[in-house]
């Protein structure tokens, strides 16, 4: 199946609006309007497009600290987003969970994860239960090159090919977690795909800026998992130009070599690409545009809300009843 | 009623969830055609199969991650963590997401998950498969604790356990494994938050629970014909606390011994403790003592094991010294 100009284009105004949600989050930390700390995709946005555009809407991810861009490319609603992460009660979690902590059940969007590694086997069980339950979803679960150096990746790639579950693997591979570089970290080389060999889960790697083969890939691997030939794994390659938090000051590397990256930038070669495929310069301003707007128009009204009560800090802790879907 | 082993109470109960229910599924070690390591979930696997007797690799960390992504899915998986030393590779998953999920995701999901793990020491089993852990998981919030040391608990409690919307930890125990108590015919359920006074007294209050409740119902017998009356109170559940039900017989005796097979320092004893020192100080003729393990790892040698362990005696000895104040 080929992608049509709409839908391209479509894509480009998600990838805008995640850059935008995130730039608009480094200024609110700035004028001290967002506590904490918080981790951004700039420059990772089309391997989040990629994958969760290649996918169902009713397939149901599983993110990690990182999930911005997850979150935005599976369409949550951006105002909810931002108010979760200004810690007001209109957020998704009433501003319990904040950045790496958000859930949308109604989007089959079952979490960001603050723990590096820990949402793996929380997607194996998602997926465990999708076989239980005999349904055509899959799970597809977000992690970094840092995260498969913890033991819950290796044994969860080892229990899902064991038991055949519906789960894609897919690690945004941007060269560091935090400070440590993969080459000081993944051995062998710095990549991950060669890491599934050894679960004989079939594995890829490939560019992760190129939104289209993202998207291709992804949607091909989802049809085989979905057709019960067991997990696989994407190793998508990116970086992140940015900081690994806030605003950082990234001592770990060069800025030459930043330099080299920002060259590969999906917001900057993108827009050419489409201009190739047919698309003109007004549309993809307006998708550009649109995009902006929304985020700065959900960025108001989230400012304008206010933070819950002692009764959401201290409520919650014990459910009455099953809510689970 | 009719007389079973604790562990065949255990047995009954999975027995009975997993056919009341079938999103009930078990997760666990050698839980197949082995029964388990001390063979509670035996006959399981033959009679439901593979596709609810999930049998896993050594893999705690990640099985209990697993256990916790079903159960936000609508299943309801009872994990099995063969020794509670084992916990230790569990614990993150039970932290970090079981008990925190529901809040922390805003209640749009529920984790009904129960971890079984049996606790406290069988005889030179040695440092790492010896420990009674429950203080490790009464101080995290959003997870409930309950020790049972009948057969009839353990059996309605487990049932009730598997219902829970919340994560449950589950402490069973090696040594009560093949104790042998009365249960009720027919299907029954228990609340997981309530205490169990199993022997009533007016003297003095021994406060325990697990392994310890049948050692304390021991001592009250050999010190009954010498005029002393205890009463045994039973926590069951760790967390909460039943309160209403400690509290009470406090106010009744006066006098308080808590006694656990966990460690001294940063237990469940000295939670309860503080509570009555809290509550009941008007109350108490005598200041609350506790028993427990000395803060040491259990050494395997059985002559050494006693050393460490909390034995009959030491709560003879407590006793005595509760009594002589006047
Ligand atoms: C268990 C755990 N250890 C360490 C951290 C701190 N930490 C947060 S993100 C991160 C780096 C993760 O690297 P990677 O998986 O490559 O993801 P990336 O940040 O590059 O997207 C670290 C060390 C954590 N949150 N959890
Ligand atoms: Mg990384």
């Amino acid at each position: 199946m080929q992608l049509s100009t709409d839908q391209l284009l479509d894509f480009y105004h998600l990838m805008v609006k995640i850059r935008s949600f995130e730039e608009t989050l480094g200024s609110l930390f700035s004028k001290g309007l967002l506590g904490g700390t918080s981790h951004f995709c700039i420059g990772q946005e089309a391997s989040a497009v990629g994958v969760v555009q290649g996918v169902r809407d009713t397939d149901w991810l599983v993110s990690n600290h990182r999930g911005h861009g997850h979150l935005l490319a599976r369409r949550l609603n951006v105002y909810r987003v931002m108010a979760e992460l200004l810690g007001r009660e209109t957020g998704y979690c009433f501003g319990r969970g904040g950045s790496q902590h958000m859930c949308s059940m109604d989007e089959h969007f079952l979490g960001t994860n603050g723990i590096t590694g820990g949402g793996i086997p929380i997607a194996a069980g998602a997926a465990l239960a999708l076989k239980c339950q005999k349904s055509d979803s899959i799970v597809v679960v977000f992690f970094g090159d840092g995260a498969s150096n913890q033991g819950t990746f290796h044994e969860t790639l080892n229990i899902a090919s064991l038991w055949k579950l519906p789960i894609m693997f897919v690690c945004e591979n941007n060269l560091y977690g935090m400070s440590n570089p993969v080459k000081r970290s993944v051995a062998g080389g710095g990549k991950v795909a060669p890491r599934a060999a050894g679960y004989a889960i079939p594995a890829q790697t490939l560019e992760g800026r190129d939104v289209e083969l993202v998207w291709k890939a992804t949607r091909e691997a989802a049809e085989r998992i979905r057709n019960g030939g067991g997990p696989e794994l994407l190793e998508l390659m990116t970086y992140r130009l940015c900081g690994h938090s806030k605003s950082e000051p990234r001592v770990y590397r060069t800025r030459e070599e930043e330099d080299q990256m920002a060259k590969l930038d999906p917001l900057a070669t993108f827009p050419k690409r489409l201009l190739e495929l047919g698309c003109t310069q007004e549309q993809i301003d307006d998708a550009a545009n649109s995009a902006r707007k929304m985020v700065e128009d959900a960025t108001q009204k989230a400012l304008q809300d206010e933070p819950g009560d002692r009764h959401v800090a201290l409520s919650g802790v014990f459910a009455e009843e099953e809510v689970s879907k | 009623m009719r007389e079973v082993f604790y562990s065949k109470a255990v047995n009954e109960a999975l027995d009975e969830e997993l056919s009341r229910d079938s999103s009930v599924i078990m997760i666990g070690e050698d839980i197949g055609c082995y029964g388990g390591a001390f063979g509670v979930s035996k006959g399981l696997w033959e009679k439901y199969g593979a596709e609810r007797i999930w049998e896993t690799p050594i893999s705690e960390g990640s099985i209990t991650g697993i256990a916790v992504g079903a159960a936000m899915m609508g299943m309801k998986p009872v994990l099995e963590i063969m020794f509670m030393d084992f916990v230790a590779l569990a614990l993150d998953q039970m932290m970090n997401s079981a008990g925190k999920l529901h809040y922390m995701y805003g209640e749009q999901v529920t984790v009904p998950m129960v971890l079984r793990t049996p606790g406290g020491a069988k005889g030179g089993y040695g440092p790492s498969h010896s420990q009674m852990l429950s203080n490790l998981f009464v101080g995290i919030p959003g997870l409930k604790v309950v020790a049972p040391s009948t057969p009839k608990q353990v059996k309605g409690l487990l049932k009730s356990a598997i219902r829970d919307p919340n994560p449950v930890v589950f402490i069973e125990n090696k040594r009560l494994y093949p104790q042998k108590g009365e249960i009720p015919e027919g299907e029954y359920l228990l609340p997981l938050d309530k205490a169990e006074v199993l022997s009533e007294g007016t003297d003095i209050t021994l406060i325990s629970y697990s392994s310890m409740t049948p050692v304390c119902l021991a001592v009250k017998n050999a010190l009954q014909p010498h005029g002393i009356n205890l009463e045994v109170v039973d926590l069951v559940s760790l967390q909460p606390l039943d309160t209403d039900t400690i509290f009470a017989s406090v106010r009744k005796t006066g006098r308080v011994i808590i006694v656990e097979e966990a460690c001294l320092t940063g237990g469940v004893a000295g939670e309860v403790s503080a509570l009555i020192a809290e509550h009941c100080l008007d109350s108490l003729e005598a200041p609350v003592i506790r028993v427990g393990a000395a803060d040491a790892p259990i050494p395997s040698s059985l002559d050494l094991e006693k050393f460490v362990l909390p034995q009959a005696d030491d709560i003879v000895q407590a006793v005595k010294r509760i009594r002589e104040w006047a």
